[in-house]
């Protein structure tokens, strides 16, 4: 039991992660990404040739894993320079199809039969039990969290919230419209690798069939349920969309359903969503609106 | 060679199908309409019902799919889009996509994972020649295309709800204010486009013979990409960005010497003309 329940943190913070990179891109600079998941798979299969191919040590490869996703991820974000909104979602949706045509096409990344025999993670020759990658797991979400409160202050992040209200007044009032992009784009692709990276280490093999289009919905209605633009959303939303449906054995079978539908009545009636800024439960605006009464 | 362009053109006619829905949403409301291929799985799903349980005959199958299909996009419209259009259009995107997921799920939860047969019979001219061959099916398939092509053409150019339907395509508020129901001209939008996504459900299901949860999917991006060549917006550009994909795909798929899959070519090739041609092959 204990067992399960560390397992269930585990990915629970992984995907956290995940979500706290999507939030960059879609929840500040509000270009929708429904191709997180292939940029997930990123770092998953960076991790996993890093390890396997190359033997660099484990952590070392995950920052190189999450550098090369944040290089690549990069690349995924040019065409937002030339399309608009709703286009940049068709390339995105592209993008899963072509990450899992490649990797399953080309031997190098395994093919359809993946990549296996990761091993047991190792920092300095001491082998990790699932309760110390749990707390490695964990150390570096609060790692990322810091990583984002600083960010969320800094002119980067107001600029991208520029960039997602109105493009064009952004590039009138000045700033680089290209640039902006880019950045969160290589930002929320470096932590979404990351994770990516962490989710293949702790699994030990990676699938082409992992990565689909499913995992880019999930991952947008995880960031949507808790509130897109906020830290505190993107994190409730993953944990709670994660571990809902492992409390709760009987939606193990509905979790897709749960979560399209979710997605769908949060966006229509609650945009701001659980955590949002003006959402259901946001605390400092309920304590605001108290004080002027 | 010959059969592989028919073949081609037959598997053109099933993206147009596709693709004329999803234009019609976008010219009107500018919406990406990803819960399209969720109705043309019920298409399929409504066809296969009718034909196993009540009729041994493809034509009532035919039509209840439509009909079907046509209801649920209005209800798509209602329920779903008519609440946000005046918000930012990537909102009214993610709960398409929401739908649409959700859509998969629901035919998985009812009818199974596993795919079902549709051995439907019916009678159906073929055409032999000595360069290709039309099985009933495929002429099914060619002959719906363009009669409900031509119909459509009609009905937008020639009656009074076509005019009207223009008209909101070029600006909806000032159509609005000059007494058209904008309302009724949307809802219709979507019963047509909707009813011609079921059809080509059901064709298609009849055509490979199999009906499974996730059949939408693929398909459904094909017609985006198909859209995205053609021009959004464009009907005439979308029928022949069809027909070009089509082509394209089988004549790649079926040289000896090229192995990378042909769906992951689709969207390569959508993501280098976004980059280059932003409005699609054959706008200006």
């Amino acid at each position: 039991m204990l067992g399960y329940i560390l397992t269930i943190a585990n990915f629970a913070c992984i995907y956290a992660l995940a979500i706290l990179g999507l939030n960059i891109l879609t929840g500040y600079a509000k270009q929708v990404s429904l191709g997180h998941a292939a940029i997930f798979a990123l770092g998953a299969y960076s991790q996993a040739l890093l390890v396997t191919k190359a033997g660099i040590p484990f952590f070392a490869s995950l920052i190189l894993a999450s550098l090369i996703s944040s290089i690549i991820g990069m690349l995924f974000g040019l065409p937002s320079l030339r399309v608009s909104h709703d286009h940049l979602v068709l390339t995105t949706i592209g993008l899963n199809f072509i990450v899992v045509a490649i990797v399953e096409y080309f031997d190098f990344f395994g093919g359809a039969l993946g990549i296996v025999g990761l091993g047991t993670p190792q920092i300095f020759g001491h082998l990790l039990a699932t309760r110390e990658y749990l707390i490695l797991v964990v150390g570096l979400l609060i790692l990322a969290l810091i990583f984002c409160w600083f960010f969320s202050r800094t002119w980067a992040k107001l600029l991208m919230e520029a960039i997602g209200e109105d493009e064009l007044a952004a590039a009138v009032l000045g700033i680089n419209v290209a640039r902006i992009k880019l950045l969160a784009f290589a930002v929320s692709s470096a932590l979404t690798g990351l994770a990516g990276a962490l989710w293949a280490q702790y699994i030990g093999s990676v699938f082409p069939k992992n990565f689909g289009l499913e995992l880019s919905i999930t991952m947008l209605s995880m960031l949507v349920f808790g509130g897109m633009g906020t830290i505190r959303g993107a994190l409730f939303g993953a944990l709670f969309l994660y571990c809902l449906p492992e409390a709760l054995r009987f939606i193990q079978n509905y979790r897709m359903l749960l979560n399209g539908v979710l997605l769908a009545a949060m966006v229509i009636w609650q945009p701001s969503g659980i955590l949002g800024k003006g959402g259901l439960l946001d605390w400092q605006n309920i304590v605001r609106k108290r004080k002027a009464q | 060679m010959g059969q592989i362009i028919a073949n081609a053109v037959i598997l053109g006619c099933t993206y147009a199908l596709m693709a004329i829905g999803l234009n019609m949403v976008y010219g009107l409301l500018k919406i990406l309409h990803v819960a399209h291929a969720g109705i043309y799985t019920l298409g399929a799903y409504v066809g296969l019902l009718i034909f196993r349980t009540l009729t041994k005959s493809l034509w009532p199958g035919l039509v209840c799919a439509m009909v079907a299909a046509g209801f649920a996009g209005v209800a798509i419209f209602h329920i779903l889009y008519k609440p946000v259009l005046r918000r930012p259009r990537y909102i009214a995107l993610i709960a398409s996509a929401g739908i649409f997921a959700a859509s998969q799920e629901l035919f998985r939860l009812i009818a199974g994972p596993y795919p079902y047969a549709f051995p439907a019979q019916f009678v159906f001219p073929a055409i032999r020649t000595k360069f290709f061959y039309l099985t009933s099916t495929q002429m099914l398939i060619l002959s719906f295309t363009v009669v409900s092509f031509i119909l459509l053409y009609f009905l937008i150019s020639r009656t009074k709800i076509g005019v009207a339907w223009q008209a909101c395509m070029q600006d909806m508020d000032i159509a609005g204010t000059s007494g058209i129901n904008v309302n009724r001209v949307i809802t219709l939008n979507f019963f047509l486009g909707s009813a011609l996504a079921g059809a080509a459900g059901i064709l298609v299901a009849l055509y490979r013979n199999s009906v499974f949860p996730t059949m939408g999917a693929l398909v459904s991006y094909k017609a985006f990409v198909v859209v995205v060549l053609g021009g959004l917006g464009s009907m005439p550009g979308a029928v022949v960005a069809a027909m070009l994909l089509a082509l394209v795909e089988s004549l790649l798929s079926a040289a000896p010497w090229f192995e990378f899959p042909r769906d992951a070519l689709a969207f390569l090739t959508m993501t280098i003309i976004l980059l280059f041609r932003p409005k699609g092959l054959f706008r200006r």
